[in-house]
């Protein structure tokens, strides 16, 4: 018997009624999500992401549709939820800004009503975990933001949720924070097979974390699937940049189907290479045209597949971009 | 009443921690803690002064007016301790920080009520009960009326925390309802300090069926003090405040739930 789903959206829409013109923030979701799936949300400034998280949360109304989490209605039955999910908001700080970081963790002890020996065992381990020993007698004012979002993970962690949230957790952080967050969030997804779903436009991070992505664009379900669903989705290729020993007019490549040059600069030819493409052969065939120095390989970027999802033309009239 | 139970334990951890955070600037706490009461100290001294021109306003003696002064400070002094903080509630909606407090499992009103709160408001309580004991010798004491005193505190507190709240709850609604919340309140406050006898009819009568702010101490007080309704009010309006704090109560909840529901159905 398949597990029943921990998330499920129907027809999940909500409207902001503005001045100028209403805003379907989140329009007409419909998504399943199962215990211990790592969702990415992906979707461009102004895409609904942080409308969804509300939604999904209890913090907004839905304007129309439904949505259903942990089998409990979010908006009616906020409170209730709240105990069986965790949620990271990246902007907004949930600990107490002026107390000793170890006092926000008491204070969410007594609040979740936790008992005090899971509390200890949950609190060793997640500090242990995220390195945040040394930071516990330290007002969370003091900490650096690397370090603050760590504490708010632990926040959102110390009562067991089913569901943890994560709108935008790695906006800001330095590439070392950012990479030590995601081994944490690989590992807490693993461990304790916690389901996560994060947002974010930092494509790396669910390049990095996850299985499954969901893309939103003005509100719409623009894709639900695998990575590579959406590398086909938005045309990805890689782009070979190789640096030859002179100047040359664009290299050709006959036999490799899909492989041409985009971009001549000077000694530097940057070659599109089809995802399925080995990079192999089209080096061969770089070295039999023309004298090699160096070459370097890069892999898509979702921003480049959202860029082609968005040429795609899926814009409705009326909508903003700016709005998050 | 589970739930109730839940949310008073709630109050008290949030309170205490907020209260020990305070506490660690000392320095900074004891100055302002002391500039408080020497603030408020000079405004009793300020009618003091005025009533050694005049002897009596409205007919009260300096004695009296303690009495009322006491009376309404009291009140608006620990319903500011308790849920003045709320007054915030703007600033929560601007920063977001409404946002992770709707994702606790935390009664959103507690959460707000002692959201920095700060323990230094102690200090208009010290005073107005110092004013209010001073004033109490000018009450013929009997059973009945130490019953009337007490329940005038209460009422005074709980009608003045309604009136913290429902106000600012005008802050769903508009950014800068603030100014007008503080009118009601502090201005209430200092409404009720005076016998309300000095003030047009039609206040006094606002004052008891408006805003039920006479409640808080003037009509308590009149049968404490043994004087007659000066507007021919039945003296058993003494006895009314609990049911303008009930009245007030119940709307302040229900304001507060539509500001809830306004808020979570526009996300502004």
């Amino acid at each position: 018997m398949p597990t029943p789903p921990v998330i499920v959206t129907r027809g999940l829409t909500r409207v902001f009624r503005r001045t100028e013109g209403d805003l379907r923030a989140v329009d007409d979701v419909d998504l399943e999500v199962t215990p211990g799936e790592f969702l990415g949300l992906l979707g461009l400034n102004g895409a609904g992401k942080s409308t969804a998280v509300k939604l999904l949360t209890g913090v907004l109304v839905p304007t129309a549709g439904s949505a259903r989490v942990c089998g409990l209605e979010p908006a009616a039955q906020r409170r209730r939820l709240a105990r069986r999910i965790g949620v990271v908001f990246g902007q907004r700080s949930a600990l107490w800004w002026d107390l000793p970081l170890a006092d926000s963790f008491t204070l969410v002890h007594r609040l979740y009503r936790t008992t005090p020996a899971h509390h200890r065992a949950r609190l060793d381990e997640l500090v242990d975990l995220l390195d945040l020993g040394p930071q516990l007698r330290q007002p969370v004012r003091s900490l650096s933001l690397g370090q603050r979002m760590r504490g708010e993970l632990v926040a959102a962690m110390l009562h067991d949720p089913e569901v943890l949230f994560l709108d935008e957790p790695t906006i800001g952080l330095d590439v070392v924070s950012r990479a030590r967050l995601r081994d944490v969030l690989r590992d807490l997804n693993a461990r304790r097979a916690t389901t996560i779903v994060l947002t974010t436009h930092d494509l790396p991070d669910v390049e990095a974390l996850c299985r499954r992505v969901v893309v939103l664009d003005h509100g719409r379900l623009a894709h639900d699937g695998t990575l590579e669903g959406l590398h086909r989705l938005g045309r990805s290729t890689r782009i070979l940049s190789v640096d030859l020993t002179e100047a040359r007019p664009a290299l050709t490549f006959p036999g490799l189907p899909g492989v041409h040059v985009v971009e001549v600069t000077d000694r530097v030819q940057r070659i599109s290479l089809p995802l399925e493409q080995p990079a192999a052969p089209v080096i061969a065939a770089v070295v039999a045209q023309a004298g090699l120095r160096d070459l370097a390989l890069q892999d898509p970027t979702l921003e480049g597949v959202m860029h082609a999802l968005h040429g795609a033309g899926s814009t409705p009239a009326g909508s903003t971009p700016d709005r998050d | 009443m589970d739930g109730l139970r839940a949310d008073v334990a709630d109050y008290r951890t949030l309170a205490a921690a907020w209260g020990r955070a305070a506490m660690s600037y000392r320095a900074s706490f004891v100055m302002l803690s002391l500039g408080g009461l020497v603030i408020t100290a000079l405004d009793f001294v300020a009618i003091a002064v005025l009533l050694s021109r005049a002897t009596t306003l409205g007919g009260f003696g300096l004695r009296e007016i303690a009495l009322l002064y006491g009376a309404s400070g009291l009140g608006i002094a620990v319903a500011d301790l308790a849920v003045g903080q709320v007054e915030r509630l703007g600033r929560h909606i601007r920063s977001g920080r409404l946002d992770t407090m709707l994702v606790r499992p935390t009664s959103l009103l507690v959460q707000v009520c002692t959201e920095e709160f700060s323990p230094r408001r102690i200090s208009r309580v010290v005073q107005a009960a110092v004013v209010f004991g001073w004033g109490c010798g000018a009450v013929a004491w009997t059973p009945e009326r130490v019953l009337l005193a007490g329940q005038m505190l209460v009422s005074a507190t709980l009608l003045f925390g309604a009136l913290f709240v429902g106000l600012a709850c005008l802050q769903f609604w508009t950014t800068d309802g603030q100014q007008v919340a503080n009118a009601f309140t502090y201005g209430g406050n200092t409404v009720t300090q005076y016998p309300l006898v000095i003030f047009p009819r039609e206040v006094v009568l606002a004052l008891t069926f408006a805003v039920p702010l006479a409640f808080v101490s003037w009509y308590p007080s009149l049968r404490l003090l043994d004087r007659p309704d000066p507007l021919g009010l039945p003296a058993a309006l003494a006895w009314c405040s609990p049911v303008a704090v009930v009245l007030a109560v119940l709307a302040t909840v229900l304001v507060w739930r539509a500001g809830v529901r306004r808020y979570t159905s526009t996300g502004s």
